[in-house]
């Protein structure tokens, strides 16, 4: 009985601390100091939320460069992953399938290979990057769909390559469109 | 791979080997009662958490006190989630209006949390309030690590003293770690992690006009404060559904690779202060490098599987994410299996047959290449003792180990430790293949689905916590069944271990003679290596054979499901 008493006495003690104490800590440093990143990294347009650097969103507009192919359809609360394994029918023609619409979208023809970002879903459902060569095959549909010279458009998506130490490098979609709407001739 | 993945890999496994000592020295001095100086200006909250709980830190527990407090803390630890679950639609801090979850679920997540396995039954953006986040599964995060570390405390002092009776004070063992260690260090990083794009709010989720002109809910909450511990504790129980694959809650390459390395980081650094409190750390470091070269071995096949396997070059992005990249979520996935931490950066499930498989014979190994923080070290040195017991079978002597007399009640106890969770991962699947239940949960088809059944019952019996996510562990009978074998997989080590600890303390020690098997060496590096894999092997090889491998050479053959 007084261990039962001294558990529970201490079990409150230390929920306080490290259910109470420590995350309003931690949240008020991070609201302190990295507030936009806190709040979800929302990215807005003419003054209205248009969603979240981090997480990538539907696009079926051929104006707008197109994210990777989502499991869970960019659903957000709660997102998929497709959880196929290697020896699964259903993946080799969700590939096929992916493949075959991106070649369509980008009148592309066979010879083009097809970077596999593009074919696959990633972990997250919301993988909100891509690899440059998977934006740059979208350009010419981006261009002509805008009206736009693709030379801008490469341009600007030169500008938007991001690099790191520790991982491959990216750009990310749901940026790179927000400035391609700013992009005049 | 190129220059760039092995440079990744290489700055890894350095910046690991060089933060073990001087974490593990942090460590010890904390389990000691002498935390670092400048940390001294917690000691108020230690004390004040001692007057709070009416707990006098000095007075001396038996091993059977000690074990008694260890589970009545936990259980309440449990009850408290638990309760948290049930009640969150009246409790403030829910401002998405979740309902109470589902009872099964409740009691597999309580226990999932109190037993630092995490297994993730629940999906945290769409069914848990901001406290039950909070002040539930955080504060077990932080709970259930500082028990790990406190029955190494105990077992060290079980080795180290001679003729006593006691081996310590849990409560003492569970504040000083919690308060001098895990706090400070998931203070610092919580705050990294938000500067990198973990959120951390306590606003609701953000309605969003896409450009696309559809509604999308940005979902938020208190992460950054629960991932920092979720990785240094081997926890591993996202915030988000889909763990670190989702970039709310492993947002950059950097913070995937201190992420990473978080979940190594302390199950490291426990050896090393292992080596510290038991007075031996030439005997330490031969742990280390057997637990390095287990990792190592596993981290190269995974590799090799995942860029040589027939249709890598199309389907080895499947589950993983653009910003991280093949390596990284390679390495992170046999990271988080050694460990019995069970986050995930990229989907398990999709990965290379063989890559999944090591995956899963990490698990099988017992949680205790590094394993979990604290417990990897305690079920290593189960392994230990049965490799001190072979090498003495061996010459004809009663094995010592570290100097004390190891006799058939220690043997005894050792081997129920290392096979229990044996036992349970082998009844697990063979209900599950027998029953409609444990078949119908499964997501794909062939060998692979046979995968995922002995993934699930080996994830949950050895406290990972990761999973091959096809398949649906909502029903009853993975929920309640998952409950079960994460008790019996967490206590049913724990307790023989402090028995173990309370024999070995009682015991003289005996100086060392020409008949002592060294302990310190690499012979018995090559012993200790021999007995892990035979136990896995003999154990698990009919179901790695027909699950992973011949997975492996389907796929070879050109063969899908």
């Amino acid at each position: 009985m007084k261990t039962f008493l001294q558990s529970l006495r201490l079990l409150a003690g230390l929920t306080l601390l490290c259910g109470g104490l420590y995350p309003l800590a931690v949240w008020a440093v991070g609201q302190l100091f990295f507030h936009h990143a806190a709040e979800g990294s929302v990215l807005t347009q003419d003054d209205h939320v248009v969603g979240s650097a981090l997480l990538a969103q539907k696009t079926t507009d051929p104006r707008y460069f197109s994210p990777r192919p989502s499991a869970g359809d960019y659903a957000t609360v709660a997102s998929g992953a497709s959880n196929l394994a290697w020896t699964s029918a259903k993946l080799r023609d969700a590939v096929a399938a992916n493949e075959k619409d991106f070649r369509t979208q980008n009148q592309l023809t066979e010879a083009t290979p097809i970077p596999a970002d593009l074919t696959t879903t990633s972990g997250s459902g919301l993988d909100p990057d891509l690899s440059p060569e998977a934006v740059r095959l979208q350009i010419p549909r981006v261009a002509s769909a805008r009206h736009l010279a693709p030379e801008k458009i490469s341009a600007l998506i030169n500008r938007r390559i991001e690099t790191s130490l520790f991982g491959p490098t990216r750009i990310n979609v749901l940026q790179l469109n927000l400035l391609l709407d700013q992009l005049h001739d | 791979m190129n220059v760039s993945d092995f440079t990744y890999l290489a700055l890894f496994v350095a910046v690991l080997v060089a933060v073990t000592a001087p974490l593990g020295r942090w460590l010890a001095a904390v389990l000691r009662g002498e935390p670092p100086i400048w940390l001294r200006w917690l000691i108020p909250v230690e004390r004040g958490l001692y007057r709070l709980a009416g707990i006098r830190p000095d007075e001396e527990m038996s091993w059977r006190h000690y074990t008694g407090a260890i589970l009545v803390f936990n259980l309440l630890g449990g009850v408290l989630i638990f309760v948290l679950q049930l009640f969150q639609a009246k409790l403030p801090l829910n401002p998405q209006n979740f309902s109470a979850v589902p009872l099964g679920i409740a009691v597999n997540t309580a226990v999932s949390f109190l037993t630092n396995t995490n297994w993730q039954a629940y999906s945290g953006e769409s069914s848990l309030s901001y406290l039950t986040q909070m002040a539930g599964l955080g504060v077990q995060n932080f709970l259930s690590a500082a028990t790990g570390l406190a029955v190494m405390a105990a077992l060290a002092r079980g080795l180290s003293r001679k003729s006593a009776h006691s081996i310590g004070n849990f409560w003492a063992d569970l504040v000083r770690p919690t308060v001098y260690l895990l706090v400070p260090l998931s203070f610092g990083f919580a705050v990294v992690l938000v500067a990198q794009g973990v959120v951390m709010s306590f606003n609701p989720y953000v309605h969003a006009v896409t450009l696309a002109g559809t509604d999308q809910l940005i979902p938020l909450g208190p992460a950054a404060s629960q991932i920092a511990i979720k990785q240094l504790g081997t926890n591993g129980g996202g915030f988000f559904g889909l763990n670190s694959a989702h970039p709310f809650e492993n947002p950059t390459p950097l913070s995937n690779f201190l992420q990473a390395l978080a979940l190594l980081a302390l199950p490291a650094a426990c050896v090393y202060a292992y080596g510290l409190l038991a007075g031996a750390r030439r005997h330490a470091w031969v742990i280390y490098g057997v637990m390095l070269a287990f990792f190592l071995g596993a981290l190269g096949l995974s590799l090799w599987s995942e860029y040589s396997s027939p249709g890598s070059a199309a389907l080895a992005l499947e589950g993983k994410e653009v910003r991280f990249g093949i390596t990284p979520s390679v390495l992170w996935a046999n990271a988080t299996t050694v460990a019995s931490n069970g986050s995930v950066n990229a989907m398990h499930s999709s990965l290379s047959p063989l890559g999944g498989g090591i995956a899963l014979f990490n698990i099988l190994l017992g949680e205790i290449i590094f394993g979990g923080i604290g417990s990897g070290l305690y079920g290593m040195v189960m392994m230990i003792l049965l490799a001190v017991f072979l090498a003495g079978l061996m010459v004809g002597r009663t094995p010592e180990y570290l100097g004390k007399k190891i006799e058939a009640f220690e043997i005894r106890l050792a081997a129920i430790a290392v096979l229990l969770p044996c036992a349970a991962v082998l009844f697990g699947c063979a209900i599950s293949f027998a029953t409609e239940a444990g078949r119908s949960a499964v997501g794909n088809a062939g060998p692979h689905a046979l995968t995922e059944i002995v993934y699930a019952w080996a994830s949950m019996a050895n406290n990972n916590g990761s999973a091959f996510g096809s398949l649906t562990a909502t029903g009853d009978w993975y929920t309640w069944g998952g409950s079960v074998v994460m008790l019996l997989g967490r206590f049913g080590v724990i307790i023989p271990v402090l028995a173990i600890a309370g024999s070995l303390a009682a015991k003289k020690t005996v100086p060392p003679s020409s008949g002592t098997f060294p302990t310190d060496g690499p012979l018995f590096a090559v012993l200790l290596g021999g007995v892990i894999i035979i136990v896995a092997a003999l154990t698990y090889f009919p179901a790695l054979t027909l699950g992973p491998v011949l997975e492996h050479l389907l796929l070879a053959a050109g063969r899908s499901f």
